[in-house]
């Protein structure tokens, strides 16, 4: 693996990190400024475009071409959302960027803001990190006072204005336009597109929804230049005409069963067996590892025998795996049944589905039943074949929901039953050894609240 | 102009038509199921019923370029060159699962719910469904909770559609009605203290695509198969709102609003809807009585017609008050018939109940302020044929002392009993008095004949609303025993051969008044637009 500088958490092992005086210290909103006093909104974006930044929320969308997309032709403000709801099972970088070292997210967000000529951003932040709260209000706060923030900022023609806002604890309110709505007052109801965010997004506005990480990237593109993020990660796939390639530092957040489970920075393309044996001092207690997911458990899962897998954004998908999500590797080591991995998956998501589209809604409710009923001991073969039509018919890439909340549920029952199928039929027949075979319909289980 | 194909027919689209994947279909017959979406509210795609497949045809070469997923087709506008397919493995397929997902926890309660019969969610099982039930999932809860002083929800039913709850937002904006919860334990709910409450709650009832939102007033009381839907016209205020009078037997047990783009678009009022109860009084007037005496005594009907036909010839001055609740056919004939008997007769339009003002609601919908069905249609009448126009208060201003008039005749069908002690002063001053009305009041007990009248959905005919669109109807539920139609009686007085039809009629109205001359048989469902003929 490469051995290169920390670019993203360069700062956080100072003391005081989040102070602005430790992070004007070591160069902090000097970029601002420069960019502010001698650059043009569309130079930025003209760079952005050119260091191939791709979206570090999971989808990987291209930065710049997102940027470019925004109709400049419509009336009022261009709105910037910041999205710092993350929720996403395992992923905790957002969070480490925003308690540590929340300057760099703010000038990385200025920076994205004047780029796409937004006035006005909302840092739509996660319920449950209150330190990240406290310390990004106190950065604003500083902002407001230093002069980085505001109107006429440090004497030129452009005015911003930062609102932080807290949600309320829903893991859809991580998806673009239901974290609009959300903002917006409403249920987080992700919306249907067209209209794209870019034309109308938030109170009907041309709307950018961009990641924490993502941005504290543009914060060291404009630094560095285009050439520097280019030269780090994976060239696109020359038999692959779509893949525009991985390009810039990445965080790995790697937790589970792993000797040192933390955020570690590293150039995209790592493989997942050098991040758990190398940065992560391999899997805990001296025990083999079973599986890994490959980026939040929506992404699905690798089996150990597939940890030579690059994370970056299109090797995870050559495993059978969604993509690479938030690159939150989740070490599963060989005394995890996937009978339990799968039932605790499943429990997340019919909790989570925001419950708008029926396939969605029904699947993901369906789906836990049906785990309920196999983790009580009264499973049957042909409920794997449920399972699997089930996690196959739901979601955005077979077109038959809203939003790709049902293909994050899909893919772990995807790719457990299917690279675990001996282990889910040996289960079944362990623990129903009279009825898994059988055909027969068999009674409901009662949940807890019905009971 | 443009052409889209679905399932290989062509589809013609017009220059600025925007129409969508279930509207094309539409357009060659083709039903694409569909739960979440409907043309008065805004587009969701959330109940993924309508799923199909889709793509784009080359102008050049032909050539079909597919997406390779499914999409739904409420979404997809018909733009020139869509390909629609409704019918692949695909969609099918997930038509079944979509269907199969929203039985998992619903009671299938069928035989206790009033929607079974005209429920999409029964439709569409048996025309898409998954052979068998594959679920393990029993419901077992039948819960219900009233939303408002309307409508009951029967939450396990709810296949969270969210139609109801776009219409309180969008049309009504009252937004009374909310999702709680989340994933598959949302519900429909109003907040503490704020009921569903709006003129036009009912109409949440006919959007309900399955039986989770129930009309209080209908809940239980008949089965929807055993009831007969007829084409007719509200008559509860002037915009004359196209519906459909459910009955069985001659027993009404609902209205329901009819589609009409000109007219209501979908819906109709909480008044109009409810309005019919005054039909089914006990209190209705039900037979023929004249005076003899001191008392009124009944009289059999054939008597009646030559009597009362024999004593208006011997009159010499006539005056008809015409009520706005009269069909025109109705009021023509009248007309006619006081015009024939006395070539001078005075003809006044009947009083025009109003209250509060125009109500308008997004959309174009309108509550009218002015209670009564015909205004236009009978005020036509009037200004041709009559010597010269006369309306309710103009008369009763010229009546103290005039005196100039021996009989009147009040042809009234006001739905509630008529208490004006100004017309009772007018009225009495007359020699013969006949009233004509649908329940006793002061003036009937003045009257020297007292005639019943029919209600509105016993009536046939026409009615001009405050556009001046005319809409036709036949009957929809026969007049309690005793009562002759208004026009099957001015037809009798006017000794005309047969029986009254009403097309005929308005046929004859139509040539000889130049203001309907626009109403050619036959009169399309969505009623004729008058002003067409009177511009040209």
């Amino acid at each position: 693996m490469s051995t290169s500088e920390r670019v993203l958490l360069a700062n956080i092992e100072r003391p005081e990190s989040h102070a602005l005086s430790t992070y004007e210290g070591a160069g902090g909103y000097r970029t601002w400024r420069r960019v502010l006093a001698e650059q043009s909104p569309q130079e930025i974006q003209d760079l952005v475009k050119a260091s191939g930044l791709r979206g570090r929320g999971g989808a990987g969308f291209p930065t710049g071409l997102k940027w470019s997309f925004l109709a400049t032709d419509r009336p009022g403000p261009i709105y910037f959302c910041l999205n710092a709801d993350e929720s996403e099972p395992g992923t905790f970088n957002n969070r480490i960027l925003m308690e540590l070292d929340p300057h760099q997210v703010l000038e990385g967000l200025f920076l994205s803001c004047f780029a796409t000529r937004a006035s006005i951003a909302y840092i739509y932040l996660r319920y449950e990190y209150p330190l990240a709260y406290v310390r990004l209000q106190a950065a604003l706060d500083a902002c407001y006072a230093a002069g980085y923030l505001g109107r006429h900022i440090l004497g030129s023609e452009y005015s911003l204005e930062v609102y932080l806002h807290r949600g309320a604890g829903a893991y859809i309110c991580g998806e673009e336009t239901g974290l609009i709505e959300s903002l917006e007052g409403k249920r987080a109801w992700p919306r249907i597109k067209p209209p794209f965010p870019a034309v109308e997004g938030a109170f009907r506005r041309p709307t950018v929804v961009n990641n924490v990480e993502t941005v504290a990237c543009v914060r060291h593109i404009c630094e560095r230049g285009s050439e520097w993020f280019r030269s780090q990660g994976v060239p696109p796939d020359p038999s692959n005409p779509r893949d525009p390639g991985s390009f810039g530092p990445k965080l790995y957040c790697l937790s589970g069963h792993v000797a040192r489970p933390g955020c570690y920075e590293a150039p995209l393309g790592l493989r997942v067996d050098e991040l758990i044996d190398e940065l992560g001092g391999g899997v805990w207690q001296g025990r083999r590892a079973k599986a890994a997911i490959p980026g939040g458990i929506s992404m699905g899962l690798l089996r150990s025998d597939e940890f030579s897998c690059r994370l970056d954004f299109a090797d995870p998908l050559k495993y059978g795996c969604l993509g690479l999500g938030t690159a939150a590797v989740v070490v599963l080591d060989e005394t995890v049944s996937m009978v339990d991995f799968l039932h605790n998956s499943c429990q997340f998501f019919a909790h989570e589905s925001c419950g708008q589209c029926t396939p969605c809604r029904e699947g993901t409710a369906w789906s836990l039943r049906l785990l309920e009923r196999i983790c009580a001991g009264r499973g049957r073969l042909k409920d794997l074949e449920l399972l699997l039509e089930i996690g196959d018919t739901m979601g955005i890439l077979p077109g038959t929901t809203i939003c790709g909340l049902a293909d994050g549920a899909a893919w772990p029952i995807k790719n457990a039953i299917r690279k675990f199928r001996g282990e889910f039929e040996d289960y079944l027949r362990r623990t129903n050894p009279e009825g898994y075979r059988a055909e027969q319909p068999v009674w409901a289980l009662l949940s807890e609240s019905e009971a | 102009m443009g052409s889209v194909w679905v399932d290989g027919h062509e589809v013609e689209i017009r220059d600025g038509e925007r129409l969508n994947g279930i509207q094309a279909a539409a357009r060659v017959g083709i039903d694409i199921p569909h739960y979440c979406w409907h043309p008065g509210l805004s587009v969701v795609a959330s109940c993924r019923m309508c799923l199909v497949e889709t793509g784009r045809r080359n102008p050049a070469t032909g050539e079909v370029t597919m997406l390779g997923k499914l999409v739904p087709a409420c979404q997809t506008p018909a733009a020139d060159g869509t390909v629609f397919v409704t019918n692949s493995v695909a969609v099918v397929e997930a038509r079944a699962r979509v269907e199969e997902g929203l039985l998992l926890r619903h009671p299938v309660d069928c035989p206790i719910c009033d929607k079974a019969g005209e429920c999409r969610l029964q439709d569409y099982f048996y025309q898409h469904g998954q052979p068998e039930r594959r679920a393990d999932i029993q419901p077992f809860t039948s819960r219900r909770r009233a939303l408002g002083d309307t409508v009951t929800l029967f939450v396990d039913r709810c296949v969270m559609c969210s139609r109801c709850v776009r219409f309180c937002r969008e049309v009504t904006q009252t937004s009374e009605l909310m999702v709680i919860n989340r994933g598959a334990h949302e519900e429909i709910e109003v907040f503490p203290g704020f009921p569903l409450s709006n003129p036009l709650s009912g109409n949440v009832v006919d959007l309900c695509p399955v039986g989770a939102l129930g009309d209080r007033d209908f809940l239980y009381n008949q089965r929807v198969w055993f009831m007969r839907s007829h084409e007719h016209v509200c008559a509860g205020c002037a915009t004359g709102c196209s519906i459909f009078v459910d009955e069985n037997q001659d027993r009404i047990y609902r209205l329901r609003p009819r589609e009409n783009p000109y007219v209501n678009q979908w819906w109709m009022c909480d008044a109009g809807r409810y309005g019919w109860k005054h039909a089914f009084d006990p209190q209705r007037l039900i037979e023929p009585r004249m005076r003899r005496g001191e008392g009124l005594a009944s009289i059999e009907w054939e008597e009646a017609i030559r009597q009362l036909d024999a004593a208006l010839r011997q009159v010499e001055r006539l005056t008809v008050i015409l009520s706005p609740f009269l069909t025109v056919e109705e009021s023509y004939l009248l007309a006619t018939y006081a015009r024939q008997v006395q070539p001078h007769a005075t003809l006044v339009l009947g009083p025009v109940p109003e209250q509060g003002e125009d109500q308008s609601f997004a959309g174009g919908f309108v509550i009218a302020a002015e209670k009564c069905p015909n205004r236009r249609g009978v005020a036509a009448v009037i200004a041709a044929l009559a010597d010269r126009d006369l309306n309710w208060d103009a008369w009763l201003a010229e009546q103290p002392g005039r005196g100039n008039w021996d009989a009147v005749w009040w042809a009234g069908g006001y739905p509630r009993p008529w208490q004006d002690s100004r017309a009772l002063q007018a009225l009495a001053q007359a020699k013969l008095v006949i009233v004509q009305d649908l329940f006793a009041s002061p003036l009937t007990e003045r009257a020297d004949w007292q005639l019943p009248a029919t209600a509105f959905a016993e009536r046939a005919g026409s009615y001009v609303n405050r556009d001046d669109r005319l809409q036709s109807f036949a009957w929809a539920i026969r007049p309690p025993r005793g009562v002759l139609s208004e026009g099957q009686l001015y037809w009798r007085l006017l000794g005309r051969e047969g029986m009254y039809q009403a097309r005929a009629v308005l046929a004859e109205v139509a040539s000889q008044i130049v203001f309907f001359s626009a109403a050619h048989e036959p009169v399309p469902a969505e009623g004729v637009d008058l002003r067409i003929k009177q511009l040209s």
